[in-house]
Formats: C-alpha cells, sequence, structure tokens
C-alpha cells in the first residue's frame, strides 16, 4: 500500500510537469514542442541498410525465391483443382457442386444438420451468386497457406516449449509481430518476392504463424503431470512421449491454434489485394474504390460466410469430444458417411458432366442482387440522408477536427510527460520507463504528427466504442440467454475480416474520416460488450447471494459488486479493442486518412521496406504500450481482490 | 523404533530378499538442489526460501512379495519418495537400488527398459490419454514396446477382463466414470506384467463406497499374483486394511516402518500415536503378533494365527485356560498368547 501511495505522489508531480508544458507552450522552445532535428534517427535508412545486406550480399534473395517456388508449385496445383487455372495436374475445376456437398458433409460429421446446413448453403450461394471464381481464388490461397503456418507453428511451438532461453528469444518477437499492422508485413514480401498470389500467400503464412506458435507451447504445457508421468513409467522414449502423449493431449489447444491461423489466414488474403492478390478481396477493394455499393455488399455477404463456415467447422473440429462407437462387422455401415459422401460426390460429377452450369455458373446467369440491393440502399441513404449528414457535420466540426487539432497542438514533450505520469501511476519506473521509451521511440521515427493522428483516432474510437459497448454489455448481462445470444453475435462479428467493416459504413457515410471512425467504432466495441458480458457473468453467485442478503439494490450489487468483479475481464476486452481499432484505423488509410497508414499505403506502392517497417512498429509501439499498461493494471486489480 | 517380535507377515515363511532398498534418499526441490543438500548436511538447523525437502533421509528394503503401504498426510513426501523409486523425480541425496542396480546411474534408455520390463504404476486422478480408447489405453505401454497390435490387442483385453471392463473397449476415457477410469489405470499398469507394481493413492479420488468396492478388488487382485507392491495412501484405514508394512511418513522422513498389528500396538512416536489412538485394535491386531515363546506345555486345540483378536472374541472370553496355543499356517505351534494379553487388546485397555 504504501508503495501504491508513492507511485501516486510521484504520479500527479510528472501530471503537473505535463499540464506546466501545456500552459507555458507559447514559451517553449520549438525544440520541446516538436522533436528537434538531431534527436530523429535514420531508422528507415538503416532497416533499409539491413535488408540490403539480406537481399544482396547474403544472398537471402534465392533462398525466398526458392521458398516461393515452391509455394507457387502448390497454388497452382489448387488453383488448378478449384478454379481451373491451365497448370499440372490439368485436372480442374472440380464442379461448384462436388465442393458444396463436401462442406456439407464435413458440416454434418463434425457438428450435425445446422453446421452442414450452413457450409453446404455457403458454396451454394457462392455459385449462385456467380462469384465462384473469385472465392476460390481467395481459397486457393488459405488452402496453400494454412498448412505451410500449422506446420511451421508446431515445430516452433515445440522448440519454444523444449527450450526455455528459445521461449525467451521467441516470446517478444511474438509480441511484436502480433501488433504489427497487416500492411507492415506486405512490404518486406513485396520486396522478397514481388506482388501477386504468391506474395499474398506467404505473407498469409508469416502473419498466420504466431498464434500457433502460442496455442501449441499452451498446449503442451497444459498437459496433465500425471499424463506425462504415466507414459515415462509405460516407458515412453522422449520422442514416442512427445508424438503420443503430449501432443495427442494437446489436441484441443492445437486445434484452436489451427482455428485461429485459418481466420487469419482469411483476414490477410482478403487484404493481401493491395499487394495483388487476385480474389474476393481485390475485387471488394475494386468495388468499393468504384462505390458500386450493391456489388460490394453481395461480396461482403460471401466473404462473411466464408468466415463463418470456416471458424466454425474448424472449431467444431477442435471442440468434439471422441465418442466410442459400435463396431459393426458391416464395412459399410461402419463407413456410411463415407459412402454418402463418394455418392452425392459422384452425382454432382455427373450433373456437371450433363449441364454445363453444374460446372459453373457463369456471371450473367448468377442469379446476383446487386441491382435491388442498390436500388434498396438509395432509397434507404435517402431516408436517414439527413441523420447522417447531421452526424457528419456535427461529428467532424466539433469533435473530430477539435480533437485532431488538439492532439497535434500538444507539445511532445508534454505527451511523454503525461505517459510517464500514467505509467508511474499504474505500475511505477518500470512502466515510466516503458512508456516513455515505446513513445520516444516513435518521436525519433520523425513521425510524430502522424502518429498523433492516429493516436486521435484511436483514443475517439475506443471512447466511442466503450460508451456504446458497456451499457450494451450491462444489459446484455442481465438475463442469461440474453448474455448467450449477444455473445453468439460477438462471436461471429469478430470472426469477420476487419475489411468487412467498411462496407456499411461507406454505405452510410462516405468516404472521409466519419465513415473510419464508424467502422472502428463497431470493430472496437466487439470485444468490449464480449468482455463485459463474460466479466459480469462471471462473477462468482456466492458474492451475488451475499450481497441480497445484505439488502443490495439492483444498482448497489451492480456498482460495488458486479462491476469491481469484471473488471480485470474487461480490460482484457479494452486491451483488444485498442488493439483492433490500430489495425482497423491503419487499413481504412485506403478510405483517406492522414495518419500513419497513409505514409505505410505509400510505402506499400513504392516498396520503401525501411519506411514501412518504421510506420509498423510506431503502431505497434502504440499497442504493446497500452497492452503493457492495461495488463499491470489489470494485475494490480486480481492482485487486490484475490484472483 | 520397537523391537518387538519379527514382522510376521506370512506366519512361518520368511522371504528376505530386498527387491528396492533405499539408502539415506533425500531429494530437495529448488534451484540448486545439491549445494542445498551440502549445506543442510553441515546445518542441520538451516532453512532457506525457495527450497522444499520433501524427502529427508529415508531408509527402506522393500521385500519380493511384499506390500508396502507408505501412509502420510498432504504435504509428507510420500508422493515423491515413490516418484524417488521409479525415477521419475531425480534423487538429490543417497542411492535407490532395485534388484541390486543402483537407478541413478542407469541412462535413459535402461531406465526405458526397465520401465518397460519390470514397473507398473497406477495414479491418483489416473493419468489416462484422453484422446485414445480405453483398449488403446492399456494396450499403450506394450505399444511403446513395439510389439504387434494384434498381440497387444489380445493382452489388453485379458487385463480388461480382469478389472472387469470387458465391453467397454470401445470407450474413451471420459465416458466412463472415476472407478471405471482407474480400473483402466490398473489394467494398464499390469499390461507388461511388471514385478514391481506402484499405487500412488489410486482410490483417493472415488467417493467412498466406490473406494471401498475398488479395495476389495484390489486385494482380489492381489491374491493372484505375487507382486512386490508400493501403495501410497493419505487413509490410515485404507492401509491398515491392505497393508503387510506400513511406513509412515511426516515431513519427508519415515516416523515408523512395521506390520500394522506392531503399529498399533508399539507406536514409536507420539504422531503415529495419534493415527493409532481412535483405532478398534482388535480389529487390526492378529493373534499371531501376541505370540510368546512356550515357557510351560499348553493345552487344548491351538487357534490359527492369522485371525484377529476381533475374530476370536468369543473363544478369547469363554476359554478358560490362561495361555492359549496358536499354531502357525502349517499347523504346528508356534508359541502361546496369554488370555489376559489377548482381552487387554479386545477390550481397549492397556495401552
Amino acid at each position: 500500500m504504501a508503495a501504491t501511495a508513492r507511485h501516486a505522489t510521484t504520479a500527479r508531480l510528472i501530471l503537473a510537469l505535463a499540464v506546466g508544458l501545456v500552459l507555458v507552450k507559447s514559451l517553449l522552445p520549438a525544440g520541446l514542442i516538436r522533436p528537434p532535428e538531431w534527436l530523429v534517427m535514420p531508422f528507415a535508412d538503416w532497416i533499409n541498410g539491413v535488408f540490403y545486406f539480406l537481399q544482396n550480399d547474403l544472398g537471402l534473395m534465392t533462398l525466398t525465391r526458392a521458398f516461393s517456388d515452391v509455394v507457387e508449385w502448390l497454388l497452382d496445383v489448387t488453383a488448378n483443382l478449384l478454379y481451373g487455372k491451365n497448370r499440372w495436374p490439368n485436372l480442374g475445376p472440380i464442379p461448384w457442386g462436388v465442393i458444396a456437398v463436401t462442406a456439407f458433409m464435413a458440416g454434418y460429421a463434425l457438428k450435425g444438420w445446422r453446421l452442414a446446413a450452413l457450409s453446404g448453403g455457403t458454396f451454394v450461394w457462392i455459385a449462385l451468386m456467380g462469384q465462384w471464381q473469385w472465392a476460390m481464388e481467395t481459397l486457393s490461397v488459405i488452402v496453400v497457406a494454412a498448412p505451410f503456418s500449422v506446420t511451421l507453428g508446431l515445430v516452433l511451438g515445440v522448440l519454444a516449449w523444449r527450450s526455455a532461453s528459445f521461449e525467451r528469444v521467441l516470446n517478444p518477437i511474438l509480441n511484436i509481430a502480433q501488433s504489427l499492422p497487416h500492411f507492415a508485413y506486405m512490404i518486406p514480401v513485396v520486396v522478397f518476392i514481388g506482388v501477386g498470389p504468391k506474395a499474398g500467400a506467404i505473407v498469409t503464412i508469416i502473419f498466420s504463424v504466431p498464434p500457433m506458435i502460442r496455442m501449441t507451447l499452451l498446449g503442451l504445457k497444459k498437459v496433465p503431470e500425471e499424463v506425462i508421468e504415466a507414459g515415462k513409467m509405460s516407458g515412453a522414449t522422449r520422442w514416442q512421449l512427445l508424438t503420443r502423449a503430449r501432443i495427442p493431449t494437446a489436441r484441443a489447444e492445437i486445434l484452436i491454434g489451427v482455428n485461429q491461423v485459418i481466420m487469419q489466414c482469411l483476414a490477410m488474403v482478403v487484404l493481401a489485394s493491395f499487394i495483388g492478390m487476385p480474389g474476393l478481396g481485390q475485387k471488394l477493394l475494386q468495388l468499393l474504390q468504384a462505390l458500386k455499393i450493391g456489388l460490394s455488399v453481395e461480396i461482403g455477404v460471401t466473404i462473411v460466410l466464408l468466415a463463418v463456415t470456416l471458424d466454425r467447422l474448424s472449431k467444431a473440429w477442435a471442440l468434439r469430444l471422441p465418442e466410442h462407437g459400435h463396431p459393426s462387422p458391416l464395412w459399410l455401415q461402419r463407413h456410411r458417411l463415407l459412402v454418402i459422401w463418394l455418392a452425392l460426390c459422384a452425382l454432382a460429377f455427373a450433373l456437371a458432366h450433363f449441364f454445363p452450369c453444374f460446372l459453373e455458373v457463369e456471371r450473367k446467369q448468377a442469379l446476383s442482387v446487386a441491382k435491388p440491393i442498390d436500388a434498396l440502399m438509395d432509397q434507404v441513404i435517402r431516408l436517414i440522408a439527413p441523420v447522417t449528414a447531421w452526424l457528419r457535420w456535427f461529428l467532424i466540426t466539433w469533435v473530430l477536427i477539435p480533437m485532431r487539432d488538439a492532439y497535434l497542438w500538444l507539445p511532445f514533450t508534454a505527451v511523454l510527460s503525461l505517459l510517464a505520469a500514467i505509467g508511474w501511476a499504474i505500475g511505477g519506473l518500470r512502466s515510466a520507463a516503458i512508456c516513455v521509451a515505446y513513445f520516444g521511440l516513435i518521436a525519433m521515427s520523425g513521425w510524430w504528427d502522424r502518429a498523433m493522428i492516429t493516436v486521435y483516432m484511436v483514443t475517439i474510437s475506443v471512447a466511442l466504442a466503450a460508451l456504446i459497448g458497456l451499457p450494451l454489455g450491462i444489459w446484455a448481462a442481465r438475463n442469461t440467454t440474453r448474455a448467450a445470444r449477444v455473445l453468439l453475435v460477438c462471436d461471429t462479428a469478430q470472426t469477420f475480416p476487419s475489411f468487412i467493416y467498411l462496407i456499411p459504413v461507406i454505405m452510410l457515410f462516405g468516404v472521409n474520416d466519419v465513415a473510419v471512425v464508424a467502422a472502428v467504432v463497431v470493430f472496437a466495441a466487439v470485444p468490449i460488450v464480449r468482455y463485459t458480458v463474460e466479466g459480469l457473468q462471471n462473477v462468482p453467485p456466492e458474492l451475488i447471494e451475499a450481497a441480497n442478503m445484505s439488502g443490495a439494490t439492483r444498482r448497489q450489487l451492480l456498482w460495488h459488486v458486479r462491476l469491481p468483479m469484471a473488471l480485470p475481464t474487461m480490460l482484457v476486452g479494452a486491451n483488444q479493442s485498442v488493439m483492433f481499432s490500430l489495425f482497423m484505423v491503419i487499413i481504412a488509410a485506403f478510405i483517406g486518412t492522414q495518419d500513419l497508414g497513409q505514409e505505410m499505403q505509400r510505402a506499400l506502392s513504392s516498396t520503401d521496406v525501411g519506411k514501412g517497417l518504421v510506420l509498423g512498429l510506431a503502431v505497434a509501439f502504440m499497442g504493446l504500450m497500452t497492452d503493457h499498461l492495461i495488463l499491470r493494471w489489470s494485475e494490480g486489480r486480481k492482485r487486490t481482490l484475490g484472483i | 523404533m520397537p523391537v518387538g517380535p519379527i514382522p510376521c507377515l506370512k506366519w512361518g515363511s520368511s522371504v528376505t530378499e530386498s527387491v528396492i532398498t533405499c539408502r539415506n534418499v533425500s531429494k530437495v526441490f529448488g534451484p540448486n538442489p545439491a549445494r542445498h543438500l551440502a549445506d543442510l548436511r553441515a546445518n542441520p538447523a538451516l532453512s532457506q526460501s525457495g527450497y522444499v525437502h520433501a524427502v529427508r533421509d529415508v531408509n527402506l528394503d522393500v521385500q519380493r512379495g511384499e506390500m508396502l503401504v507408505v501412509m502420510g498426510l498432504s504435504g509428507s513426501g510420500k508422493s515423491t519418495l515413490v516418484r524417488c523409486l521409479s525415477r521419475l523425480v531425480e534423487i538429490t541425496g543417497g542411492t535407490v537400488t532395485i534388484e541390486g542396480q543402483d537407478i541413478a546411474t542407469l541412462s535413459e534408455p535402461a531406465l526405458i527398459d526397465l520401465r518397460r520390463r519390470k514397473m507398473g504404476m497406477v495414479f491418483q486422478s489416473f493419468g489416462l490419454l484422453p484422446n485414445r480408447t480405453v483398449l488403446d489405453n492399456v494396450a499403450f505401454p506394450l505399444e511403446m514396446r513395439g510389439q504387434d497390435r494384434a498381440t497387444r490387442y489380445a493382452r489388453a483385453r485379458d487385463m480388461l477382463d480382469l478389472v472387469g471392463l470387458s465391453g467397454r473397449e470401445t470407450y474413451f476415457p471420459r465416458e466412463l466414470s472415476g472407478g471405471q477410469q482407474q480400473r483402466v489405470g490398473i489394467a494398464r499398469s499390469l499390461a507388461v506384467e511388471p514385478d514391481i507394481w506402484f499405487l500412488d493413492e489410486p482410490f483417493s479420488a472415488l467417493d467412498p463406497l466406490i473406494r471401498r468396492e475398488m479395495q476389495d478388488e484390489f486385494l482380489r487382485l492381489k491374491a493372484m499374483m505375487n507382486k512386490t507392491i508400493i501403495f501410497i495412501t493419505h487413509d490410515f484405514d485404507e492401509a491398515l486394511r491392505l497393508a503387510d508394512r506400513i511406513a509412515i511418513m511426516k515431513d519427508g522422513r519415515i516416523e515408523q516402518c512395521d506390520t500394522p498389528d506392531q503399529i498399533v500396538l508399539h507406536p514409536a512416536t507420539d504422531y503415529v500415536a495419534k493415527f493409532t489412538a481412535e483405532i478398534d485394535r482388535a480389529r487390526v491386531v492378529h493373534i499371531g503378533s501376541l505370540v510368546q515363546p512356550l515357557t510351560a506345555p499348553v493345552t487344548g486345540d491351538p487357534v490359527a494365527a492369522n485371525r484377529t483378536i476381533r475374530e476370536l472374541a468369543r473363544q478369547l472370553v469363554s476359554d478358560p485356560r490362561s495361555h492359549i496355543p496358536v499354531a502357525g499356517p502349517d499347523g504346528r505351534v508356534i508359541g502361546a498368547v496369554l488370555r489376559q494379553t489377548a482381552l487387554d487388546v479386545l477390550l481397549g485397555d492397556g495401552h
């Protein structure tokens, strides 16, 4: 307690310094308002130097080219099978019916009729909407990238579990990797591989490995000691122990890792359209830029359906508990589902052979509903135009612009002192030093103004998201069925690739800052709602009973018991919310912002690795700093509450 | 330690071949265990944070075919001790010898070979592999040995038969009750026909009725085979019920190691006495352990040495003789019991 009090005093002193700096701004020398010239380091040139060395002098280029050739060959095979690209083995395209039937049967085998209907229906929808080719272009990359990521993640995860020192090295790398925005990954890949599907696949592989490593490590660490001892007493060698006891027992965690890999792959593959990856993402990007709302909605629905299907299928696989069967002497009976699947596939092949529309639905035959959607949307937009126009005007003139100007007006020394004060209040000297180091590096990168714009967008979005999300979460947690429903919606919304959130906001607000903020707010509100509901639901029932017996009113119960107990969980939500908004703000750059994201897009188009990585790291540092602060705070709260 | 009559586990038979021998076994958990142990030797009163001295200078001999129960409350080091014997943990000091071989010196392949041929172990929370069927779990040790599928499944089926789980071969562990899961654990531990059988609190996770049933089942299995058994428990009644000999542990040390009869008749320390205080000794003590050498000729029919005082209660009360002859398993009189001593035990007097 004494330490906390001391922290508070020091924090107040530093806060006073920050306020002082703001108050006397007009008297400050220029070097205290913006990072002076001598402080800005040419990080980008250094990184470029390293990359030049790796690329040319070290000959890493040949290695990456070799790897990318393998990937390209695999991509060609899947492309031939899925949409009939003219490559070896020249068997494709597989008729859409076969794939739909396969998805249907997979859903049925894993979970039952409802999942079967969802997954089968998704592929039927894609075919009927005439989007087969695009969807298969997207899917062919996932089919190649996901197994690579899973294998790589599994191997690295096992290595990290074997060697504590490797884990110590890997951990900070993973932390940074998971807070780097998507675009930061693309630039080096463009340098080493170029653009196109190959580059898209490779950036997808790299991007989706970290969660697999994390889940593998977690799963291996969670294997009960007695299972391992039982394995040892059974005379298992180390290898037998790993492959037959440890990994199978960690099955659930590892498969959740696979699920995350698939979802990350989908999110990245859609975004990889920025580096020339064909498929749904590219179409969506073109249509959005041309403001063709009807068609973009159709593609959006396809991406959402695909995301939900992939998520539910892989999650059903991960969470499936083994169940004993009744061994039947008949082969046919034992392999009933397999036989049905084969029969349905044969039927689909036959149909495709005799009716061309079962092989591929052409664009003109498609049941596209883009025109009616366009018309409907026009009506809706015209109807609510006064509201959105007013909202846009109000937000821009009275909230966004003043806030942006205020953030830009602040002297950078005041910002650093403020962060130091917050850090000190939460975690003492160490946290203060971490905050100052992260933002100090951003100041030294020379992108202070751009970074401040990103910070302003994120703060306003998270604040608005909390304003919406907290009451919604508290309302949802009031009864169990409603909570379950809201959690399901949140879970589903979290599977959508971030790109999708841009469609409705562009429809409503057009291309400007308000649209960006709106998209970020929706995206960032999801984790806040989710963790608020979870936190409130998981308050121990004895505590609530005790409070009720003490005569607490509902309001007292909420404020004095449930919210304080739920706070640590809610903070996790806040943390995710900040991360999500950072990612979203950067992605939204292509609809016009002036922050780090815009610069990153420029770096991408001029393939400037150094600049791109510096900008990416600046974003990552913001995320890591928030992560550190919130984690420390939540740990402190947990310790106080004894949970 | 009390010097009573020679432990008469199997009256008459005298087995003396030691299968497991512990000499000054110590186990220290902490960052630098060996160093801490050396410091402790120099200064026994030393207490250093970050170190746990789980097992302290344990000396133990386990005879072939004997069932030794290690009894102690939680934190007494009993589970660590059994892991020292199977080298699931590396001991810090002393030696553990199994059939004349110091197991600390075994290479990894040799240790694996020893476990594959000679050892079986049953765990408190069963330690079953959740992704394998019952049959595959039982066949697991055989699979590790590289036996072919047909042989190992045949053997596993026999084992499941033995523990009464036939018909559940295709079930998964989570589909079974706790008692059934432990039966699978027992079947697995017996699959390789081990000479040495470790059981680490096998019935502690089960509810009392099932526990009793499993103890009976265990006694049935034990009677069927001649194995050296180390059984860990925190339940004194269980220990008395099952053991040939009991080692009572406290704070990593063995307080007393003796037959149940001797432990309830002559508890070595106050700590042991606390356990025995509430026990009905007449149910535990066999008449054989009260036998004294013949000093005068005795008359009448002898009683069998392996019957408890409780079982003989009626006869003891009504028998007119002051010295009752006692016969060993071969029917030969091995001595006599003073009726008064036996009645004291029966009525709870004397101690």
